[in-house]
């Protein structure tokens, strides 16, 4: 008796996984997308907070230097359209991806990736030669606010780094199978986030410190 | 192998479906945020406008830049993941806006009122 309801169940059981896949396949890697992006909104809270620091903390300069006088605009001019261009090649692979191309989305990624390190690269020279020249976050609250906010950013750009690099290894082991699709999707989001708030550290940390 | 590649095939087109990678939408928006990112670091490397207005308008475009950034780049829409992918983005924008200018406006006036040995009577005023 106990046999029969069994192989009922696993009669039943194919129908009801159909469904699911059914549902998934509609959906869009069902729950992922939308938690990664909650997950990003909660890390937009975490800049928001650092931002908010920093926008307290600006003009407590405590004898130290100014940001006038210890910005180099030209640099980070450079590390916004290095961050840019980056923005757009991650799209090119995006587009590959949805073409079915392998090869195409595996060079735009390494090509997204080498900007990103250009890009973390000048940073750590800029951090490198404000400390060289005692502008250290020791030195001023102004500074551990500055330091702490875009060094946060700097981490996550590292981060984004590593993951595409791991991405790198999954599509040469098994392409651009379903799961690859929506891991690159949703580190296409955490890229394309981490530019949006470098809009926010140029324009409030870096123009607005060298007007004020 | 000739299976899988085909269901690939099958849900790239459904997956990709809702969300329009377009090289047409990637290049408009790399376009727009190149004016506007250009702009305010011009103005403020000439340093030849009025530091108010100035400080105005690259507060601006940084705004017009994040919702460029997110409609082309993030592909936000009303319609992706029935709708909650904007209402999660509406809600975080209020909490984050409040976070920012509640703590400047705080401190502001903290600094304000402790202000030493003014003289002037800081407090009134």
């Amino acid at each position: 008796m106990s046999t029969t309801a069994l192989s009922e169940d696993r009669n039943a059981d194919p129908t009801f996984y159909l469904v699911e896949e059914d549902d998934h396949h509609h959906e869009t890697g069902g729950g992922t997308i939308l938690g990664f992006w909650i997950y990003l909104m909660s890390d937009a809270l975490i800049f928001a907070t650092l931002f908010a620091t920093f926008g307290v903390l600006s003009t407590s300069y405590a004898g130290g230097p100014t940001p006038r006088e210890i910005f180099e605009l030209p640099l980070v001019a450079l590390n916004t359209a290095i961050l840019l261009v980056s923005s757009i090649t991650f799209g090119f692979a995006m587009i590959a991806m949805q073409q079915g191309k392998l090869g195409g989305t595996q060079l735009w990624l390494v090509i997204t990736a080498l900007l990103g390190a250009a890009f973390v690269g000048i940073e750590l020279f800029e951090f490198g030669s404000l400390i060289h020249e005692g502008a250290t976050p020791q030195t001023s609250a102004f500074l551990s606010a500055f330091f702490t906010l875009v060094a946060t950013h700097g981490l996550h750009v590292t981060f984004g780094i590593i993951w595409v690099g791991v991405m790198l290894v999954q599509l040469a082991q098994r392409g651009l199978h379903v799961e690859n699709q929506r891991r690159l999707m949703c580190l296409s989001m955490f890229w394309h986030f981490l530019d949006v708030v470098w809009i926010g550290v140029f324009t409030f940390v870096y123009l607005l410190g060298v007007l004020r | 192998m000739n299976d899988a590649t085909h269901t690939d095939a099958a849900h790239s087109h459904g997956d990709t479906h809702g969300h329009s990678f377009t090289l047409r939408g990637y290049v408009i928006g790399f376009l727009l945020s190149v004016v506007l990112t250009a702009i305010p670091f011009w103005m403020v490397m000439t340093g030849s406008f009025d530091p108010q207005a100035t400080a105005i308008t690259i507060i601006a475009f940084a705004v017009l830049q994040i919702l460029v950034h997110t409609v082309s780049f993030l592909h936000l829409n009303s319609s992706s993941e029935g709708g909650w992918t904007l209402m999660a983005y509406i809600f975080t924008a209020v909490i984050v806006l409040i976070v920012i200018s509640g703590s400047l406006w705080i401190m502001f006036h903290l600094n304000a009122n402790m202000m030493p040995m003014s003289g002037d009577g800081g407090f009134g005023s």
